[in-house]
């Protein structure tokens, strides 16, 4: 087992760096189902998938990680927003072989056992969400966005959370929260 | 999704070597175009090569003020170098302009000028397309044309080229630099597109299975006082309706230099000769500017709902040029 990793990464600190995950692989994977590894919130997972397989259905179907959602497959929403290497991107456009060696962050990996993230905590105080359904995605891109320093005012954090849609329309509730987490009043974590 | 073999290529000669010889292997840098086509079935290859682990990311300062962007670059990192928002800004915006933070992050400089059109019958296997399915007609034509081009269009074929970078890369004379298995040449950028004449499905004059290694951006002034405008549908997240990319360089009160980009409205990152060439010495203001942009748009051809096109981008390069040299004045570089 590996470190839980309950924060964004700086980008580039990559699991294969650390040796965490398999090396570099020579030869075809696939087209049938091969056998992977993934580092997933820490904890290295051996599944069978084919090459054609998401990131997005590697997590949900393949190993029950259900916080990343899917909402319209193909780029346009951001509900399957997790990290790859510290770095917020979008499941349904990664292939999960491809991630073989990185180290993947889901909404799972956010809150330290019971303890809420701050970001988490946040988005409760401010009622940041109704369905909820965007809101392992909202998570993710938030806490990122507040690593990369997008977040001075509102208008800055509509532009750089614009990738993560909300049908209900929670917007202002969800600057609000990224608001109080900036301003260091988001819980009982730093 | 048609199932595919999947191979991480560990050194560029490697990666040259496994799909140049193989018209059933595709590069995998990024995937934001590349998976979205392998789910709906517009890429069919039998095999996939990642070349996410090859040594061409990196962003490079040159020595004369230029810039090199390694071909697997992610947009977000060339956007943030301090170089390119220095010294192009327009670059810097409009790839911050372009799709979202998420994408960004995956999204290669070399994917991005490979992206694919956004014509919803070219992703549609069911409708006829000249550029997936070449003598199948073109459903656009007669159809919902809305975000269809109005410059270089052909009766074979009128999809927008979808990149904003591309649109400030081509301002700025960038060459793309390839890597193909008869060894290593460059393009300038404005060649690296085609138009779609009667082979609306050739995009590029490359062979199959040669690599966009690097980007280079040559030094310019003007390029310091540059600005990229993009209209659009809604706010963010959104592709242009119709955008301008300027450099411009004002010298008493007339223009000494000036390189235009128009994006959203033609079928390849659109360098805007024409209203180079009439803004030329031209008295830096409004009037010019308008004289230029209708000089540009006199090709347009407008088909059944997407005529505003015509009107937007004319408005969209006077407002770009007015807001760059308004820059220049300040000396400030946006
Ligand atoms: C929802 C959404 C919104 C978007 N909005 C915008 C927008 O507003 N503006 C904009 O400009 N773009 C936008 N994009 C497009 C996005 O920028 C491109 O998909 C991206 O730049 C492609 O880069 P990639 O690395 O992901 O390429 P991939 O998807 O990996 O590859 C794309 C193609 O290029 C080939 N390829 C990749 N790298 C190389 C290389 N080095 N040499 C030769 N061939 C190569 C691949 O084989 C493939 O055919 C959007 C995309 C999505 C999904
Ligand atoms: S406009 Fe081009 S891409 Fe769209 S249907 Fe016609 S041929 Fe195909
Ligand atoms: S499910 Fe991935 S962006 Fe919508
Ligand atoms: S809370 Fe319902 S989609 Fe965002």
């Amino acid at each position: 087992m590996t470190p839980r990793v309950g924060r964004a990464r700086i980008p580039g600190q990559a699991a294969r760096e650390e040796g965490t995950a398999a090396g570099p692989r020579t030869g075809d994977l696939g087209p049938g189902p091969a056998e992977i590894e993934l580092a997933v919130n820490g904890t290295a997972r051996r599944l069978r998938v084919e090459p054609r397989v998401s990131l997005l259905d590697a997590l949900r179907e393949h190993l029950g990680v259900t916080g990343p959602k899917k909402g319209c497959d193909q780029g346009a929403c951001g509900a399957c927003t997790v990290w790859v290497d510290g770095r917020r991107v979008l499941g349904c456009l990664t292939l999960a072989v491809a991630c073989e060696g990185r180290e993947v962050t889901t909404v799972e990996g956010l809150a330290d056992g019971d303890g809420l993230h701050p970001m988490q905590q946040a988005f409760l105080a401010n009622d940041a969400f109704q369905c909820g359904y965007c809101t392992p995605g909202q998570l993710m891109s938030a806490v990122a966005l507040l690593e990369e320093g997008h977040a001075s005012d509102d208008a800055e954090i509509a532009e750089w959370m614009s990738g993560n849609i909300c049908r209900c329309a929670a917007y202002p509730n969800i600057r609000a929260a990224i608001r109080q987490v900036r301003d260091g009043g988001g819980g009982d974590r730093p | 999704m048609r199932p595919f073999a999947y191979t991480r290529a560990a050194d560029v000669a490697a990666a040259v070597a496994e799909v140049g010889s193989d018209p059933g292997s595709e590069y995998l840098a990024g995937g934001t175009t590349e998976v979205d086509m392998l789910r709906i079935g517009v890429a069919r290859p039998r095999r996939v090569v990642d070349i996410n682990d090859l040594p061409i990311s990196g962003i490079e300062e040159l020595p004369g003020g230029g810039v090199r962007l390694g071909g697997l670059a992610r947009m977000s990192d060339a956007a943030a170098h301090p170089a390119v928002r220095g010294r192009f800004p327009v670059l810097a915006q409009a790839l911050e302009k372009g799709a979202s933070a998420q994408l960004r992050n995956m999204a290669s400089m070399g994917g991005n000028l490979m992206q694919r059109v956004r014509c919803a019958y070219f992703r549609d296997g069911g409708a006829a397309c000249n550029k997936r399915a070449p003598g199948s007609g073109c459903a656009a034509l007669g159809g919902v044309d809305r975000g269809h081009a109005v410059l270089g269009t052909s009766e074979h074929c009128i999809a927008t080229h979808p990149s904003d970078a591309a649109v400030a890369l081509t301002a700025l004379d960038a060459t793309v630099h390839l890597r193909g298995r008869a060894g290593e040449r460059s393009i300038a950028l404005d060649d690296f597109f085609l138009l779609p004449g009667d082979t609306p499905e050739r995009e590029h004059p490359i062979e199959h299975g040669e690599l966009i290694t690097a980007i280079e951006i040559p030094a310019s002034e003007e390029a310091r006082t540059s600005h990229y405008l993009k209209v659009r549908d809604r706010e963010s997240y959104e592709f242009a309706l119709a955008s301008a990319a300027v450099a411009l360089l004002v010298e008493d009160g007339r223009v000494a230099r000036v390189r235009i980009g128009l994006g959203g409205v033609a079928t390849k990152p659109w360098r805007a000769r024409r209203a180079e060439a009439a803004l030329a010495g031209a008295p830096a203001e409004r009037a010019s500017y308008e004289r230029a942009a209708a000089e540009e748009l006199a090709a347009a051809v407008p088909r059944r709902m997407n005529a505003f096109k015509i009107e937007l981008a004319r408005r969209t390069m006077v407002r770009a040029l007015e807001t760059t040299a308004s820059l220049g004045a300040r000396g400030g570089t946006g």
